[in-house]
Order: C-alpha cells, then sequence, then structure tokens
C-alpha cells in the first residue's frame, strides 16, 4: 500500500457513474459531416492546409500547427472538404470559431500510415516529434499540448510521472471504460512516456477507489513496469492537477509554478492511449472516448467518438429526449459548460455530453445573500477563502482579490456546490479574473499610449522650438542686411557682389604649374605606352601570326596617335600662358 | 560665561532650545534638499489610472493636463473613457466620495473603437495625422493614410478634420480571446416567480 496524502476541502456530490457503465465502448455510425474548429487547445489556433473542395482521406492533415504552443489537426474520416468558416463551437461563450467541415464519402480509408514497433530505440526527440505531429493535445480538459509537457528542458530533471486516472468528476466514465477494455494499450502508452522522461524514478498512476473494475484490469498489465497503480478515496476535485500531485507525492506546488518545476509530469490517461496509438499504430489523434449519459438519454454509454462529431449526432443515436432536458451540458456537472446550440463539436477535450432531466439538475434557484456560514472555505480544496473572495470580487476590487490568490482558484465548483443560499461563486471568480486580466492588458496597452503622446508631445514641442529658432534667425538675417545696407549705397553693393562673383571664378581657376606638370605626366605616360607596344610587336613578330602583327600594329598606332595628342595639348597650354604673361608684363 | 548662564536658568533654556531648533532646521533643510521629490506624485498616479486615451474629453488637452487638474481639486468624473471604474479607481486613491460620469463630458462607451480609414477615398491632406495625439497614423501628402490600429486609442480626434469624411470608428473586433465570462445576475434582479418553467416549454424558451 503506497502511502497517499488526502488534500483539504473536497465534497462528496452524487456519484451518478454506473448508468453510463451497463454497456461497453460503443460506435457511432460516421456522422454526415463532421465539423473540426482550428482551436481545441490552449496556445495558438492552427491554420488550415486544405482548400475548399479538396478531398482528405481518414488521418490527413488538415491544419498545420503554427508556433510552439500549438497542436495540428487532421481529418476523423475521408471525404471532402466542404467549408472553412466561422461556426458555432463549444465553448461557454457560445461564440463561432474557424471551423473546417468536412463531408463524409462514408468510406473512411485511412491513408498510408505507418507507427513504430521499438519505440524503445528511437530517441526522445524523435517521439515528441510524433507526439506533436499527431496533434495531440491534454484531453482531460485543459488541452495543453502534450508534445510541451513532455518537453520541459533541462533545468530540472523529472523524477516523476503522474498518470491521472482520477475522473473525479460525477457521471464521467470515459477513463473507467477506456481502462478496463484498453489496459494493455494504455500501458504501452505510459512506457513511450517513461522512456521520453527518460525513466523517471517513480511512476505513479492515481485512481480513485470507486473504480475497483478499472484497478482490476490495470493489475496484471503492471507488473515488472515499475508503474505503481496508486487508489485513494473518492473525492471531488482530486483529479485537479495540483490535487492529485499532493495526494500522491505529497508535494504542494507554489503559487504559479509548474509541476515540471518540481520534477513532476502529469499527464491524463486518455492521452497515454492517445500517444500509443500515435507512436506504435501511426494514427494521428482524431477520436476520443466521449460519454453519453443523463436521464434525458435513452442510452448511456461511452462511444468511440470522431473529434468533429455534432453532438447532435450523438444524441440522435441516444434516444434523446428534448423535452425533458434540462439542458445540455459539455464536460461534467461541476465543472462543464451549458452549449447554446446541439450543433457544436466533439473536441479533443471533450470527456463528456450530460444530457439531465430537469429532477437531475435543475434550474439554478436564485441567490440568496450570504449568511457566512463559512462552507465554502471549507469545501475549498485550494485553501482560499471564498467569501472574502466573493465579497471582493461583487466590489471589484480587484488588489484585495489579487492578494487573496484568486488566480489559484482552480474553479472546480466545490464552494458553488455546498453553499446553502445557492450564490454562484464560481461565477463570480471566472468574472474576476477575466476583469483583472482585462485590467492588466488594458494597463499595459495604456502605459503604451502614455509614452507614444509623450513622445508625440515632445516632438511637436521641438518642431515649435525649431520653428521659432529659425524664425529668429531670419529676423536677425533681416535686420543686419537693412543695416549694410544703410551704410552703403546700392549702386556699390552691386559691384561688391561681381567683384566677389569674380573672385570665385579665379579661385576656382586651376594653378598654370600644376596644370603644366599634369600634362608633362600624361606624356611621359603615353611615351611609355608607345615604346611596350613596340615590344611586344617584336615579340609578335617572331611567333608570325599575322592576325597578332595586325592587332598589336594597330595598337602602336594609337599609342602613337595619343602621344602626338599629348604633346599638342602642352604645347597649347604653353602658348596660352605666354600670351597671359606677356598680357601681365603689359 | 558658562557661570553667568547657570545663574539665569530662562536663558539657559532659550539658548538650549533656540539651539536644538537651528540643528534640526539644518537637518531638515539638507533633507529636502538631498531627498527631493521631482514633480508632483500624485499626479502621475492619477495620470496612471487614466486610460490615455489622449481624447480631451474631459475639456484638457490629455490625460496628464487633467491629471494635473485632479490634482488641483478638479472634478474626477471628466472621462467618459474611463467611466466608473476609472471614477472609482481615482476616488479610493484620494479618498473621496465617487461620483457619477458627468454627462456634460460624453457617455461611457460599451465598445471600444478604433479608427479606420477608408483608403480609397483618402486624398492625403495629412490633417488626421496632426491631430493624432499618439502618432497612430500613417501617410505623407497627397499619398494615402491609414491607421496602425494596434496603436490607436479610440479618441475619435482624426475624424472631424477629415475634410472628406473618409474616417470611420470600427468597434475592435472581441474575438473569443477578449471573451470573459459575464457577470452572474444580481439577487436584486432575479427573483423566484419571474421565472418561466421551463420544463412547459422545453428547451426551445
Amino acid at each position: 500500500m503506497i502511502k497517499t496524502w488526502v488534500t483539504p476541502g473536497g465534497v462528496h456530490p452524487p456519484e451518478n457513474k454506473h448508468q453510463s457503465m451497463t454497456l461497453p465502448i460503443g460506435d457511432l455510425p460516421i456522422p454526415e459531416r463532421l465539423l473540426v474548429p482550428l482551436s481545441q487547445h490552449i496556445g495558438a489556433p492552427a491554420v488550415a492546409c486544405v482548400k475548399v473542395g479538396e478531398k482528405v482521406l481518414k488521418g490527413q492533415k488538415i491544419a498545420d500547427a503554427t508556433g510552439p504552443v500549438s497542436v495540428p489537426m487532421h481529418a476523423p474520416t475521408s471525404g471532402s472538404i466542404s467549408a472553412i468558416e466561422d461556426r458555432p463551437i463549444a465553448h461557454s461563450s457560445g461564440m463561432l470559431a474557424p471551423c473546417i467541415e468536412i463531408t463524409s464519402d462514408g468510406k473512411d480509408t485511412w491513408i498510408d500510415h505507418q507507427g513504430i514497433a521499438d519505440f524503445e530505440h528511437s530517441s526522445p526527440q524523435m517521439l515528441i516529434k510524433i507526439i506533436a505531429d499527431a496533434g495531440i493535445a491534454g484531453m482531460g480538459g485543459a488541452g495543453f499540448p502534450s508534445a510541451i509537457k513532455l518537453n520541459p528542458g533541462h533545468q530540472r530533471p523529472i523524477d516523476t510521472l503522474i498518470i491521472n486516472a482520477t475522473e473525479c468528476e460525477p457521471y464521467i466514465t470515459a477513463d473507467d471504460s477506456a481502462i478496463r477494455e484498453r489496459a494493455a494499450e494504455i500501458i504501452e502508452g505510459i512506457g513511450i512516456l517513461s522512456h521520453i522522461l527518460g525513466n523517471p524514478n517513480n511512476i505513479l498512476l492515481g485512481i480513485e477507489d470507486n473504480k475497483p473494475e478499472a484497478i482490476a484490469a490495470l493489475e496484471p498489465h503492471v507488473a515488472d513496469t515499475g508503474i505503481s497503480v496508486v487508489s485513494f478515496p473518492t473525492k471531488y476535485p482530486s483529479g485537479g492537477e495540483k490535487q492529485l500531485i499532493y495526494i500522491l507525492t505529497g508535494n504542494e506546488l507554489a503559487s504559479g509554478s509548474l509541476p515540471a518545476d518540481a520534477g513532476i509530469v502529469c499527464i491524463n490517461i486518455g492521452t497515454t492511449y492517445a500517444i500509443k496509438r500515435a507512436v506504435v499504430n501511426g494514427e494521428p489523434l482524431i477520436s476520443r472516448v466521449t460519454t453519453m449519459t443523463g436521464n434525458a438519454c435513452g442510452i448511456n454509454r461511452n462511444y468511440e467518438t470522431l473529434i468533429g462529431t455534432p453532438v447532435s449526432h450523438m444524441l440522435a443515436h441516444s434516444n434523446f429526449n428534448e423535452a425533458a432536458c434540462s439542458r445540455l451540458v459539455m464536460g461534467g456537472p461541476m465543472m462543464g459548460f451549458s452549449l447554446t446550440s446541439a450543433d457544436v463539436p466533439v473536441v479533443k477535450t471533450t470527456n463528456c455530453i450530460l444530457a439531465p432531466s430537469y429532477s437531475e439538475i435543475p434550474d439554478d434557484e436564485p441567490a440568496q445573500p450570504c449568511i457566512r456560514c463559512g462552507m465554502c472555505a471549507e469545501a475549498c480544496p485550494a485553501s482560499l477563502l471564498p467569501q472574502q473572495l466573493f465579497w471582493y470580487s461583487q466590489a471589484q476590487d480587484h488588489d484585495r482579490l489579487e492578494a487573496h490568490n484568486l488566480f489559484d482558484c482552480i474553479e472546480c465548483g466545490a464552494c458553488s456546490y455546498v453553499c446553502p443560499s445557492n450564490i454562484p461563486l464560481v461565477q463570480h471568480y471566472r468574472h474576476s479574473k477575466g476583469e483583472i486580466l482585462k485590467a492588466r492588458d488594458e494597463k499595459v496597452k495604456s502605459d503604451h499610449a502614455r509614452e507614444r503622446f509623450e513622445f508625440h508631445q515632445q516632438r511637436m514641442e521641438q518642431a515649435e522650438r525649431d520653428k521659432e529658432a529659425k524664425r529668429a534667425a531670419r529676423r536677425e538675417a533681416a535686420e543686419k542686411a537693412k543695416a549694410n545696407s544703410a551704410t552703403s549705397t546700392g549702386a556699390g553693393s552691386a559691384a561688391d557682389i561681381i567683384a566677389a562673383a569674380q573672385a570665385r571664378a579665379t579661385a576656382k581657376q586651376v594653378n598654370p604649374e600644376q596644370q603644366r606638370a599634369k600634362f608633362e605626366r600624361s606624356i611621359a605616360g603615353a611615351e611609355m605606352r608607345v615604346t611596350m607596344a613596340i615590344e611586344k610587336l617584336a615579340e609578335a613578330a617572331s611567333n608570325q601570326t599575322d592576325e597578332q602583327t595586325n592587332i598589336l600594329n594597330a595598337a602602336v598606332e594609337s599609342a602613337k596617335q595619343k602621344l602626338e595628342q599629348a604633346q599638342v595639348r602642352l604645347a597649347d597650354h604653353l602658348e596660352k600662358h605666354k600670351e597671359l604673361d606677356s598680357e601681365q608684363v603689359k | 560665561m558658562i557661570e553667568s548662564i547657570a545663574q539665569q536658568p530662562m536663558l539657559a533654556a532659550l539658548i538650549a532650545l533656540v539651539g536644538l531648533g537651528i540643528i534640526f532646521g539644518a537637518l531638515l533643510g539638507y533633507a529636502a534638499e538631498k531627498f527631493k521629490v521631482e514633480g508632483d506624485p500624485i499626479v502621475e498616479q492619477i495620470d496612471e489610472l487614466l486610460p490615455q486615451t489622449q481624447c480631451g474629453q474631459c475639456g484638457f488637452p490629455g490625460c496628464k493636463p487633467y491629471a494635473e487638474s485632479i490634482a488641483s481639486g478638479d472634478a474626477i468624473n471628466k472621462c467618459p473613457p474611463g467611466g466608473q471604474s476609472t471614477i472609482n479607481a481615482i476616488a479610493s486613491l484620494l479618498d473621496v466620495p465617487a461620483p457619477e460620469l458627468d454627462a456634460e463630458h460624453g457617455e461611457e462607451a460599451d465598445l471600444k473603437t478604433v479608427a479606420f480609414i477608408r483608403e480609397d477615398e483618402c486624398i492625403g491632406c495629412t490633417k488626421c495625422i496632426q491631430a493624432c495625439p499618439v502618432d497612430a497614423i500613417l501617410g505623407a501628402a497627397k499619398l494615402m493614410h491609414t491607421v496602425i490600429a494596434d496603436e490607436c486609442t479610440g479618441c475619435d480626434l482624426c475624424v472631424e478634420p477629415c475634410p472628406v469624411d473618409c474616417i470611420d470608428m470600427l468597434p475592435i473586433d472581441h474575438g473569443l480571446k477578449q471573451w470573459h465570462w459575464p457577470a452572474p445576475l444580481k439577487t436584486a434582479d432575479l427573483i423566484a416567480s419571474d421565472r418561466v418553467h421551463q420544463g412547459d416549454e422545453g428547451r426551445a424558451a
């Protein structure tokens, strides 16, 4: 029995997991149209690399990753691209986002793909590249690109690999059913992770004790692998990354630090299966196990769902009774969000579609005033003060919210769950987080604007000063000119100008001595060229080639001509200067 | 000398106190020079809180002059781009009650906007460039101008001078990245009997 630690707080909502575990993982018929959003992960959205009308095969890359924190997207089935445009996606805002729509051809033809059977002999860098190219992002909910998690740099060696099989939220059984049916492949996936991370000392698979069948399914496969399956008492939210790390290692991560800082990598168990399929089978991430549950559905079970399958398609194959459904939730009842439309697609992080009846999840009761009972503080797994955060959130007191560590809130919803006044505490915190981030953003922008404004101001003042200085200089010059003209007569000043111009012209003329030297130099050069040409001619004559002799003859002629010209120029120059000298004598 | 002082305690006390006064006065005077604070720090603090749109809606030529004016006692509710949150922030800084936004200076806009020049219509007069307080407009005489959207504060100052009215103020595209959770409904806005029972009408309601 491996020692586990107990997290503070937590709640025990009804589990409601048995409904969807009566049937094995099922397959859905391929939907007619699949909608692949370009942003299903944390980081930069992918960029479509196909065109409308293009035919694609199952597993073909349809969108490229952009930047370091991003993942590519692949076609979940074969067919043709029918649209690349903004569509409603699974997001709490109900907003549109760019999606690639694929019209299925029904054949489900795979593109050529090949895995690596003996990953032990491949370099970790190569395996990480395969994982990145397979478009794998954390499938537990946050959707952080897995390749980045597995490449934490060399500042801190990873000594603990934690596999998160907690699945603490009510209703969701996607991981549970996957473990029961695919334990061998999951353990192989963990082996790949261990190899990539350089075989860390501890490999802990954390699982709540409400999944005895899954634990039993894992046991035969973990023998001699170094993997310890650690079960611990069921409590929500044990599956939070920081909570699980504390439960398994007793290591409390500091606020704002990452697991990698403590030498820990934490990966969801669904992701390990996807990694195994990517490395060993060469299949990119194009489908996942998703739980379809809730009393408004006739069939509650897990489906192997293609990424991009519309929720309405899943509902249509699950005897969905729309009239009985209070709301459609993506994710679990605690942390999931209501869908505004059933046309949104399943994405890489969708672990559950919940279609509850009115009696199961009734509409929110109106919030009553806080009675300061303190139950929220007892339930908080992050040891925060939910009540204080609530006051400050209402007062929009951002400084105090940050001082009370609002950003350590994991939004698990335990406080809202226990609140006897039905106060939607988490919604307040989420809103405040958004407001604070927005304010930070605006602060950066306004500082930038201030800088630019001050620079603008400075520039304008400088321009004004320059203009003023020029004006003053001009005024001064005008006054001086006025004073000058007052002292000398108009004709006198004109004569001055002519004289000055003449002086400038004579100054420009070259000294006759220098000119003569120049001419003499050119004569000397020409003479040398003539003698050289004659020498060459003599050499060529001994070789007796007519053509060459002719060319050299011509060269000698031209050199002689140039020499003559130079001599003539010198003679002219001398004559001119004699005249000038005689003039000066006169 | 000492004896005469000792005999007159009043004088001794006077000399001692005056002496101390001179010493501490000199110390304070030195400290005032040595640790002098440049400018008025409260003006900087107020300026930090203002939104820096430099729009002049407050009646001052920029945010800094308005901050100076507030520091010398002007009303704090003249900044429509900052809105109520800026008023609240300045009120808590100065420890004064927070008034409502003065409607005389404009209303708080719901959406942030940036200027956009319809480039086909631009005649290249440079008037908007001169009007822009943050140098966010690019262009030269008789050549097309354009706005650097990231630098634009949405102050509207370029719209008025344009002789061909080719500048629009467009709302900033609020995508998924800018979205954040809305505030939950206040208790006062919501009583149980207000709600339609959705069970009768299904999800369509």
